[in-house]
């Protein structure tokens, strides 16, 4: 196709309407202009794929559509025709589903419950629900989305939570889905499979939008793709004309450099140790089992892992907010695990420095202002006192020039938290925890929902503190992250560390069968591509593997909790995707760290009506 | 980006909450045959033309601060503290035993023992509740409210069975001896040829209740204590990340609540009645709560709110004095206060933000883009 780049010109000359039209659409949230003037077209039985970074309007535009929000201007079509979508309700009768990145199900409902709230045909329960079951089961065959229709939801781990959402699209009899960051909260396994439904679902005539900030995948599933920037659509593109290059440089709007620039390590003596660490946590299930690392002065340790395999009950027992049982030593000298002397005070006394996971849960109190955040943890350092009260001026005034120091932006410290960017966020507590000089800094996540611009600069700050010698222990979901970072890198599963590598000595498909939990990888005979692997020796390794983490709580987990705990059986990393994905090129490295580190929605980023919506995603560097 | 000033937030929506609560009033006043503006002069004039009227609404709203700085401070650690009018039974229980059993020299140095007594018994009160909040997760809202029914049984016990004089008919304590006896307004500020505030209750202990009002601000914004109580308030999660211990910060905060409510006591039973009685309290445990809320949890906002209901009470009390306004009606009027500026907060200021957003974007409809950030 020559005109790639124009699709409405291209779709003149087919007959076909498109299935969704939108013309000239904006809408502002106050000063804030979310939609500029966003025209796009989408062919009925495509997957077109919506990427851009965080903030830049696409689930703005996704709401539009379904009737969350409405638009100030500019006109809807469905299948050629001018449509009115004021609410959901007139969306799913345009034929409009809708999978949420956070899913909208009554976890103590059954699936067939779930399934028919709402469009239940009378006030008897039975009839709907007989015909469901019926409705439900040839979905099934048609296209592998196979789920127990009497489970109850919160027993059903995230990928098929996820199914089951589709599935109350496809019963309001969508056309049109649309699916916002779908692989957020699934394991690689799970959303090779999502992956292989939406291809059956796009070969039955159904139309996919995809909203997603991670660039294999659109490469991997889409037809055409769509650009988003600073709420305006600043590309559509053939995705088979296009490459992960081209369109970050699109999503950024200048060209990324995105390798780390690093120095071989020169590691001194260990700092910190840990011997044989254990943890139960609340439910009772052991998360730690037996741990043992070391890491040493001028390195970084990077813990690899699928989410859920104890990386985050690691972090917190080193972090002091959760009890263990083991030996933790700090430049030889052992600390308290549990008691008085185990608490998040005591282990910065000790000279661990902790950047959590989750920084709106944990790491900052978002109504406190960036100066109130700076020496959250800290507050307690009696340099801050001035006689029984906080020193406020001089507190404002250091935390001014931290935030200078690490460019956030604005350098406002009167600011409150939540008035940043997630990537400026970060920044404030990494300079809370780097600036104090610690000995060691634990690192989790560092650049989950971070701008591109930001994750740079903190994978700088990282190596800095890394080359003064300190002890660095990185936590990361993203294989790519730990890659380009750590000097080491130790495998968890399963609540144990399954091996050590040096990154220059291994590579993704060794520590991806490492993730999966099969340590011994010469007899797991390693095909030349892992995308190779094929399903049955994927079953094969996770029988292998060792029992997953939890069983059945006592206590029904939360959604999020229960995503946690599936260990995948399938590498991190192994894009086994169907068909003829296989012959595409791998993306070249830097893009491949890109993609690891491409901002994602945080799991606790709260979906609200734009009155009410939490102005941290409203960038006030504007 | 703010959805509308600060100050809007804080002025505008609870006057414009108090503008929907006197109209509906009017309404229900003309209901009944009578004339709301008269009917609201007459509250202005008794409450506050008169020195007199001044010395009640004072007195009300001295209890109102206290029990209203009592919810505040809980409510920063997001404890919502509804036994505030049983702690401030149990202080004036302390106060009324400080006063009986002590010989104090002077009304001064008295005032600073009751003070300590009526903190001390208020907060041993809400000791418990907090304890088993902290410890056991019993849920603060049911266990404060248990402890009111609780602390007016064992007040009514101790009055009868224990301080009642020998012979005495009402269940009240002996009268306070002469030297604990504070100075009313009309002592301190009336002169040779002007009495003012003649005869009203208004006592030296409004001026402890500014105090308090300063102190609690000191101790929320100025403090550790009062990082980590706000800290905890706005994320246990990120509490616990820092090491600030839950149970520490419920058990104190509910200390300090109780405390305050307790200090009440000083008002009633020291200031006023100059013996501890029953149902010294009056609900005015229960109005901390819509003060607090109408004060945003702030001790300038709960000063001006307890002003407020200071008026609401004795303008009430006015009304029913010289109208044929039934008594009952007064407490709709101010149920109907407290339910606009406390309950139905949102639904002024939603249309208010809203107002504010379209303001600002026919303000400046050419620089937006420029300073727009992207939003999702």
């Amino acid at each position: 196709m020559s005109n790639a780049d124009t699709p409405e010109a291209d779709l003149l000359t087919d007959a076909v309407a498109p299935a969704i039209q939108l013309k000239g659409i904006s809408k502002a949230f106050g000063p804030v202009q979310a939609n500029k003037n966003i025209s796009i077209s989408v062919k009925p039985g495509t997957i077109h794929g919506i990427i851009g970074e965080n903030g830049a309007g696409k689930s703005t535009l996704m709401s539009i559509l379904y009737g969350f929000y409405k638009a100030d201007s500019g006109q809807i079509l469905i299948n050629g025709a001018e449509t009115q979508i004021p609410d959901s309700q007139a969306a799913i009768r345009a034929g409009i589903g809708m999978v949420f990145q956070h899913f909208k199900l009554v976890q103590n409902f059954t699936v067939l419950e779930n399934i028919i709230l709402g469009a239940e045909d009378g006030p008897l329960l039975r009839p709907s629900l007989n015909k469901a079951r019926g409705v439900l089961k040839q979905l099934a065959e048609e296209y592998e989305l196979n789920v127990d229709p009497d489970a109850v939801v919160e027993h059903l781990d995230v990928g098929h939570q996820q199914r089951v959402e589709i599935l109350k699209a496809l019963y309001r009899q969508a056309d049109i889905l649309i699916l916002d960051e779908p692989t957020g909260v699934l394991t690689p396994a799970e959303a090779d499979h999502l992956f292989r439904i939406l291809e059956n679902l796009r070969k039955e005539g159904k139309t996919i939008i995809l909203i997603t900030h991670k660039l294999r995948e659109i490469m991997d599933a889409t037809d055409t793709v769509s650009v988003m920037r600073r709420g305006e659509m600043t590309a559509t593109v053939q995705t088979s004309e296009t490459s992960p290059e081209r369109l970050a440089e699109m999503m950024v709007g200048r060209k990324v450099l995105l390798q780390v620039k690093k120095t071989p390590a020169e590691p001194a003596g260990p700092i910190l140790e840990v011997e044989n660490l254990r943890h139960v946590d609340e439910q009772g299930v052991e998360r730690l089992k037996g741990i043992s690392l070391d890491v040493r002065g001028g390195e970084i340790l990077g813990i690899a892992g699928v989410a859920g395999n104890g990386q985050s009950d690691l972090l917190e027992v080193l972090g002091g907010y959760a009890e263990g049982t083991g030996t933790i030593r700090v430049r030889g000298k052992e600390i308290d695990l549990t008691g008085r002397h185990s608490d998040g005070q005591s282990r910065r006394a000790d000279g661990i420095a902790h950047v959590p996971e989750d920084r709106h849960r944990e790491g900052l109190i978002m109504p406190f202002t960036a100066w109130e955040n700076m020496i959250f943890g800290y507050h307690r350092d009696p340099g801050i006192q001035s006689g029984p009260l906080m020193d406020n001026a001089a507190i404002k005034t250091e935390a001014a020039a931290k935030m200078e120091r690490f460019d956030v932006r604005p350098p406002d410290p009167r600011l409150a938290a939540r008035n940043f960017s997630g990537g400026n966020q970060q920044k404030i507590v990494l300079a809370r925890e780097i600036e104090r000089n610690p000995d060691i800094l634990l690192v989790g996540q560092p650049t989950r929902g971070v701008d591109i611009g930001a994750i740079e600069f903190i994978h700088q700050q990282i190596i800095r503190l890394r080359d003064e010698g300190k002890a660095i222990l990185l936590v990361s979901v993203e294989l790519d992250e730990i890659f380009s970072l750590s000097d080491r890198i130790a495998v968890m599963f399963d609540g144990r560390i399954m091996g050590e590598r040096v990154p220059s000595e291994t590579n993704e498909q060794e520590l991806g069968l490492l993730m999966a939990g099969i340590t011994d990888t010469a007899h797991a005979h390693v095909p030349a591509s892992p995308m190779a692997m094929s399903e049955a020796e994927l079953q094969k390794a996770a029988v292998e593997a060792p029992e997953p983490t939890t069983p059945e709580p006592p206590a029904p987990p939360p959604s999020e909790a229960a995503s946690d705990t599936q260990p995948s059986a399938k590498a991190k990393d192994a894009p086994g995707k169907s068909k003829d994905h296989q012959e595409k090129p791998r993306p070249s490295e830097s893009v491949a760290s890109l993609s690891a580190t491409l901002p994602q929605s945080t799991a606790s980023v709260p979906r609200q009506p734009p009155p009410r919506q939490d102005p941290q995603e409203s960038d006030p560097n504007g | 980006m703010d959805k509308m000033p600060g100050w809007a937030d804080a002025v505008l929506v609870p006057l414009f909450s108090l503008f929907l609560a006197a109209l509906l009033s009017a309404l229900v006043i003309i209901g009944i045959g009578e004339d709301p503006i008269a009917a609201f002069k007459l509250m202005v004039d008794g409450a506050l033309m008169r020195s007199a009227g001044w010395g009640y609404t004072l007195y009300y709203a001295t209890n109102f601060m206290f029990t209203g700085l009592a919810v505040a401070v809980a409510f920063h650690a997001r404890l919502f503290n509804i036994g505030g009018e049983g702690q401030a039974m149990i202080g004036g229980l302390g106060v009324a035993l400080a006063c009986l059993y002590i010989p104090w020299p002077n009304w001064y140095v008295a005032l600073v023992g009751a003070t300590v007594s009526a903190a001390i018994f208020g907060a041993l009160w809400a000791l418990i509740p907090a304890y088993l909040q902290a410890k056991r997760g019993s849920h603060i809202v049911i266990t404060t409210i248990m402890f009111n029914f609780i602390a007016a049984a064992v007040l009514n016990y101790i009055l009868v069975n224990q301080l009642r004089p020998q012979g005495a008919m009402d269940p009240s304590s002996a009268k306070f001896p002469e030297p604990t006896h504070l100075p009313t307004f009309q002592d301190m500020f009336s002169t040779s040829s002007d009495q003012l505030f003649r005869g009203a209750p208004a006592n030296v202990t409004f001026f402890v209740a500014l105090l308090a009002c300063l102190l609690v601000w000191m101790l929320i914004w100025r403090t550790r204590l009062g990082y980590e109580i706000r800290a905890f308030g706005h994320s246990p999660s990120a509490a616990q990340y820092a090491g600030i211990s839950p149970i520490k910060i419920t058990v104190v905060t509910m200390l300090i609540s109780g405390g305050l409510a307790g200090m009440m006591g000083l008002n009633t039973t020291m200031g006023e009645a100059e013996r501890l009685v029953m149902n010294a309290t009056e609900g005015a445990g229960f109005i901390g709560i819509a003060v607090a809320l109408m004060g945003r949890s702030h001790p300038l906002g709960v000063l001006l709110a307890a002003l407020l209901f200071g008026f609401l009470y004795q303008g009430g009390a006015e009304l029913a004095l010289w109208t044929d306004i039934p008594r009952e009606l007064i407490v709709v009027i101010q149920a109907l206060v407290i339910l606009f500026t406390g309950a139905l907060d949102n639904m002024v200021r939603m249309p208010l933000e809203r107002m504010f957003a379209a303001l600002r974007k026919s303000e400046r409809p050419g620089d937006r883009s420029a300073r727009s950030g992207p939003a999702e």
